[in-house]
C-alpha cells in the first residue's frame, strides 16, 4: 500500500539538509512501529521517496514523502503514531493512502507555492504590490543561472504562475517546481530586484515553502489531493 | 520555539549547522529553574566523532536520570565556526538550552585520546572560562576530566579543577551533593575543592606539588593539606549488570562515526598484552548479563529507530554468552531489517559462520591482530596469537568465500630486531599463499586476494608493562617503516600486499604527553596560543610549531620518550591506584624481556592486584 505523508519543517530543523531528513524519517518510521516495506537485496532499505528537496534555511508547510507500507490500521493512527516520535519543528500535517497507480512524490511535483517573509521591517520597495504586477507583465524575465559547470540563459515568465505582495514585509508566489524547469524563489527574486533597482539580500527574507502541487486535468492540485 | 545560540547568517553560512543546533530525538530539556545542578558534558573534538562515544551518553543519561541535575552536550566547534566565535565574542554554549557553558555549574571533558589536549584549551577559551584551574573565579565552572587520560592527569593537570579517576557511574551523585550543600552553606570554591578531594576517585590537583631531582625525574610529591589523600584509587562499577545504561540514546541528525545502538557486553579484558593499557587499567573483567543485554538491545532500537546494532568490548569473543547474545541479535534483527555490525572477532568457525549470516562475504573483510610480525616478540608482548592460527583461521575465511584480509602490527615494540621487522612481510605472504593454496584457480573471485598490511608505531602507556620502555626517535621509526615495506616487497606474493603505515611526528608528541608530567602543561599551552588545534586531524597537526613549542619552552622531548626508565624511578602517575599494582607491572616487564608469556585471566590468576576490587572474573569476587 502506497502511503503519502505531509509534513511541515521549521524552527531549528531549517538547518537539516535533505538526506539527513530522509534519515530522520527512516528512524522515525521505526520508532513509530509502521510495518514499511523494505527493498529487496543484501542491504535492504524502506522504499520511501520524496517530492523535492528543501534548500538548508528554507521552512515549509507542505513537504511530501511517500512510502510503501505491508500493513496498517488506518492513516488516523498512522498520522498519531508519526507524530509522537517527531521532534519540534516538524509536524505531520496529514497521512492519506494514495491509489496503487499513483506517481511517486517527486515524479508528481509540477507547481510550488512560496513566502518570502521579510525577517525585519518592510521590503524597500515602494509599490511593492504594482512594482510585481509590472514586473510579471514583461514579455520576457531573463535569468542568468550559473552553475559550476555552466552558464544557462532562462526565461523565468513561463515558470512564474503567480506573484503578488503579501502586505509590505511578505511576497507570494507559485513557481514551476517539476524536475525539468524547476524554479527557485530566490531566483525570482533576484530578477525582480535588477528589474525594480534595488537590493534585497537573500539573508534579509525567510523562504517558507506554503504547498508542493501537482498538475492534474490541467489544474494544480495539492500533492495530498490527489 | 527553540532558541539558537547563533545567529542564522553564522548557521547558514558555517559547515554542518546541526553540529551546533541540539534538538536531536531523545535530547533533554529541562527548565532550568527546575535544576540545583547544570552539568556541560564535553567530548573535545568535533560533533561526530563525540556523539558517537558511549561514555558520554552512559553518563548523561545517567545525570538527566537525576530530577535536580541537566546534563548538556557540548563539542568542539569545528575551524570555521571557531574562527567566527573568536570575531564575535561568542560563548561556548550547551547544545540542549543553548545557553553559556560558563553560565553552569560545571565542564566536565571526557580524555580519550592525548591528541585531544589542545581541544581542551579550545573549549575553555570560547566557553570564556580561564584556561589556568588557579585563576577561574567563584563563579566560573567547575572543570572536570574524566576518561582513559586521566591516569596520567599531570600534563594537563593545571587546567583541571578535579579529575574523576575510574569509571563515572560510582561517585558523581555524591560529588553534586556535596557541590549543592556548600553552595547552600555559602562555601567558597576551594571549600568544594577541599571537600571533593575526600572523595573517592576524586583528585583535586592544585593542592599537590610536583618535586624533581636535579636530573629532572620526580622525586616526590607534596600536598597542600594534611588530610588530602596519599593515594588516589580508581572508581569502579562492581556489577555492571545493575547500573545506569542509556536506554533512550540522543539520535544525531547528521551521520556520525557510530550511527547505532551500542551494546557494551563487558568491561576489561583478560588478555593482560603488555602494550595495552585499556587492559590494565580497566581491569577486573566484568560481564553483563545476557539477558539484560537482550533487553537494552530491544528497547534502544526502539527508542531510536537506528538501522543497526553494534557490541562494544576490549575482547568481544572472551564474552561468555556471545554465542546467545548473538543468535537472539541475527532473530531479532534479521525480522526488523536491522544490520547488526561486529566487532574484531577471534576468526574461527563459529565467527566465520556469524559473519556469513549478516554481512555480505563479497564485501567485507577479516581483521589479524598479530602486533609483531615473530613468534618470539609476539611472546616479549602477550599477544597469545600464534602464525598457526592466524593461518587456519585465513584458511578457513578463504574456504568460505572472504578474500580481503585486514593485518594490524606496532612497530618500535620493545626487543624488536630486523628479523621481526621481516617478519611482518613473510606473515603476509603466507595468508597470501595460505588463499593461492585453499582457492582453486576457478572459483577464486576476481582471481585474487588482497591483504591490507598496517603499521603503528608503538607509544609505552602508563600502567602498562611497557611503561618503563624508551620509546623510538622519529627517525627510528620511519627507518622501521622503511624496512618493513621492503620486507614486504621482497616476497613472492607482495603484489597482493598492499602497506600502511602510522606517520610518526604525532606518535612522537603521543608519547611525551602519555608519560609526560606537569612541566608539559607549559608546552600545551604555548602550542595552542600559536595556533595548535585538532591535532588527531592530520589536516590540522603543525609539527614544526610544536617542535618549535618545546624548544622555546625548554622541554626536552627525549626526556619523555626515548629516555631509559629504572626500575624504580617514580613516575608522574604512581600516585594513582588503579588496582593493577606497580609490582605486578615491573614483574610483567622482567618477563617480557626474558620472552616468557603469562596466562590470562581465565586460565590462571596473575595477582595483579584487581582483585582488590572483589567483582568480576576476580578469584576474590563474591
Amino acid at each position: 500500500m502506497k502511503i503519502r505523508i505531509k509534513f511541515s519543517k521549521y524552527g531549528t530543523m531549517k538547518y537539516i539538509g535533505h538526506l539527513d531528513m530522509m534519515r530522520f524519517f527512516q528512524k522515525a518510521i521505526r520508532r513509530a512501529g509502521i510495518d514499511v516495506k523494505y527493498s529487496e537485496g543484501f542491504s535492504p532499505h524502506q522504499i520511501m521517496s520524496f517530492a523535492a528537496p528543501l534548500g538548508i534555511g528554507m521552512e515549509s508547510k507542505g513537504e511530501y514523502m511517500d512510502i510503501e507500507v505491508c500493513s496498517m490500521t488506518s492513516t488516523q493512527d498512522m498520522k498519531e503514531a508519526l507524530a509522537r516520535v517527531m521532534v519540534e519543528g516538524v509536524d505531520i500535517i496529514s497521512v492519506s493512502v494514495l491509489p496503487d497507480n499513483a506517481k511517486n512524490a517527486m515524479a508528481s511535483v509540477a507547481a510550488a507555492s512560496y513566502l518570502l517573509q521579510r525577517k525585519e521591517g518592510d521590503y524597500p520597495v515602494n509599490d511593492l504590490a504594482e512594482k510585481l504586477q509590472a514586473f510579471l507583465a514583461l514579455e520576457a524575465i531573463p535569468y542568468t543561472k550559473e552553475t559550476k559547470k555552466s552558464v544557462v540563459e532562462l526565461n523565468l515568465k513561463e515558470g512564474i504562475y503567480e506573484l503578488a505582495a503579501d502586505g509590505s514585509n511578505a511576497i507570494r508566489m507559485m513557481v514551476n517546481a517539476s524536475s525539468s524547469g524547476n524554479i527557485k524563489p530566490g531566483m525570482v527574486m533576484e530578477a525582480f530586484c535588477s528589474f525594480a533597482g534595488v537590493e534585497i539580500p537573500a539573508g534579509s527574507y525567510q523562504i517558507i515553502k506554503l504547498e508542493t502541487y501537482t498538475e492534474n486535468a490541467h489544474k494544480f492540485v495539492p500533492l495530498d489531493a490527489v | 520555539m527553540r532558541k539558537t545560540a547563533l545567529s542564522e547568517e553564522i548557521l547558514l553560512q558555517v559547515e554542518k549547522p546541526a553540529r551546533y543546533i541540539g534538538n536531536e530525538v531523545n535530547s533533554v530539556v529541562k527548565d532550568r529553574e527546575d535544576v540545583a545542578v547544570r552539568f556541560a558534558m564535553c567530548f573535545p573534538d568535533v560533533y561526530e566523532i563525540g556523539m558517537s562515544h558511549l561514555g558520554i551518553q552512559i553518563l548523561y543519561s545517567m545525570f538527566n536520570s537525576w530530577e535536580d541535575v541537566w546534563c548538556e552536550r557540548v563539542y568542539s566547534p569545528w575551524t570555521d565556526l571557531d574562527q567566527i566565535m573568536r570575531k564575535q565574542h561568542i560563548p561556548l554554549f550547551g547544545l540542549e538550552s543553548q545557553e553559556p557553558v560558563k553560565e553552569m555549574d560545571f565542564l566536565g571533558i571526557t580524555l580519550q585520546y592525548e591528541m585531544c589536549y589542545t581541544n581542551i584549551l579550545q573549549i575553555l577559551d570560547l566557553a570564556q572560562i580561564p584556561l589556568l584551574a588557579t585563576e577561574r573565579g567563584e563563579d566560573m565552572p567547575i572543570v572536570i576530566g574524566g576518561g582513559p587520560c586521566t591516569y596520567n592527569p599531570e600534563p594537563i593537570a593545571d587546567f583541571f579543577d578535579l579529575f574523576y579517576i575510574g569509571e563515572g557511574e560510582t561517585q558523581y551523585r555524591r560529588l553534586l551533593d556535596w557541590y549543592v550543600e556548600n553552595r547552600e552553606n555559602g562555601g567558597s570554591r576551594q571549600d568544594f575543592l577541599r571537600g571533593a578531594a575526600q572523595i573517592p576517585g576524586i583528585y583535586v590537583p592544585q593542592f599537590y606539588e610536583e618535586l624533581y631531582h636535579e636530573d629532572g625525574t620526580i622525586e616526590g610529591r607534596r600536598k597542600l593539606y594534611e588530610e588530602l589523600p596519599d593515594v588516589v584509587r580508581k572508581e569502579i562499577v562492581t556489577d555492571v549488570s545493575d547500573t545506569y545504561y542509556p536506554l533512550r540514546p540522543v539520535v544525531p541528525f547528521i551521520k556520525v562515526t557510530q550511527d547505532r545502538v551500542v551494546l557494551e557486553i563487558q568491561r576489561g579484558c583478560i588478555r593482560g598484552c603488555r602494550f595495552c593499557q585499556a587492559g590494565q587499567i580497566y581491569r577486573p573483567v566484568r560481564e553483563r548479563h545476557v539477558d539484560i543485554l537482550k533487553r537494552y538491545a530491544v528497547e534502544m532500537l526502539q527508542s531510536t529507530g537506528h538501522e543497526e546494532i553494534s557490541l562494544s568490548s576490549l575482547s568481544s569473543s572472551d564474552y561468555s554468552q556471545l554465542n546467545e547474545l548473538l543468535e537472539f541479535l541475527i532473530e531479532e534483527c534479521g525480522q526488523k531489517h536491522i544490520n547488526i555490525s561486529l566487532p574484531s572477532l577471534r576468526i574461527d568457525a563459529f565467527s566465520l559462520d556469524v559473519m556469513r549470516k549478516v554481512q555480505d562475504v563479497k564485501k567485507s573483510s577479516l581483521t589479524f591482530a598479530p602486533e609483531a610480525g615473530s613468534q618470539r616478540l609476539r611472546d616479549v608482548i602477550n599477544k597469545g596469537l600464534t602464525e598457526e592460527v592466524i593461518l587456519r583461521g585465513a584458511a578457513l575465511a578463504f574456504e568460505g568465500g572472504w578474500t580481503r584480509v585486514k593485518l594490524y602490527f606496532m612497530l618500535g615494540l620493545p626487543t624488536e630486531t630486523e628479523e621481526d621487522i621481516k617478519g611482518i612481510g613473510e606473515l603476509s605472504n603466507k595468508i597470501a599463499a595460505t588463499f593461492f593454496e585453499t582457492v582453486p584457480k576457478d572459483k577464486r573471485v576476481n582471481g585474487k586476494v588482497q591483504i591490507v598490511t598496517s603499521t603503528s608505531f608503538f607509544i609505552p602507556k602508563p600502567f602498562t608493562p611497557f611503561q618503563w620502555a624508551p620509546m623510538c626517535t622519529k627517525e627510528e621509526f620511519l627507518e622501521k617503516a622503511y624496512q618493513t615495506k621492503k620486507g614486504i616487497m621482497e616476497q613472492l606474493n607482495q603484489k597482493s600486499i598492499k602497506y600502511n603505515w602510522h606517520e610518526a611526528d604525532v606518535s612522537v608528541l603521543e608519547g611525551v604527553f602519555a608519560r609526560g608530567d606537569r612541566r608539559v602543561a607549559k608546552v600545551i599551552l604555548e602550542a595552542y596560543r600559536r595556533g595548535c588545534l585538532f591535532d588527531s586531524w592530520s589536516e590540522y597537526y603543525k609539527n614544526d610549531v610544536w617542535i618549535q613549542c618545546f624548544e622555546d619552552c625548554g622541554v626536552d622531548i627525549g626526556f619523555y620518550t626515548t629516555r631509559e626508565r629504572s626500575d624504580d624511578e617514580i613516575f608522574p602517575w604512581d600516585f594513582i591506584d588503579c588496582g593493577v599494582t606497580r609490582q605486578f607491572l615491573l614483574r610483567e616487564w622482567k618477563k617480557a624481556q626474558a620472552g616468557v608469556v603469562s596466562p590470562n585471566c581465565q586460565e590462571q590468576c596473575q595477582g595483579c592486584g584487581a582483585g582488590t576490587f572483589e567483582c568480576g572474573i576476580c578469584p576474590t569476587a563474591s
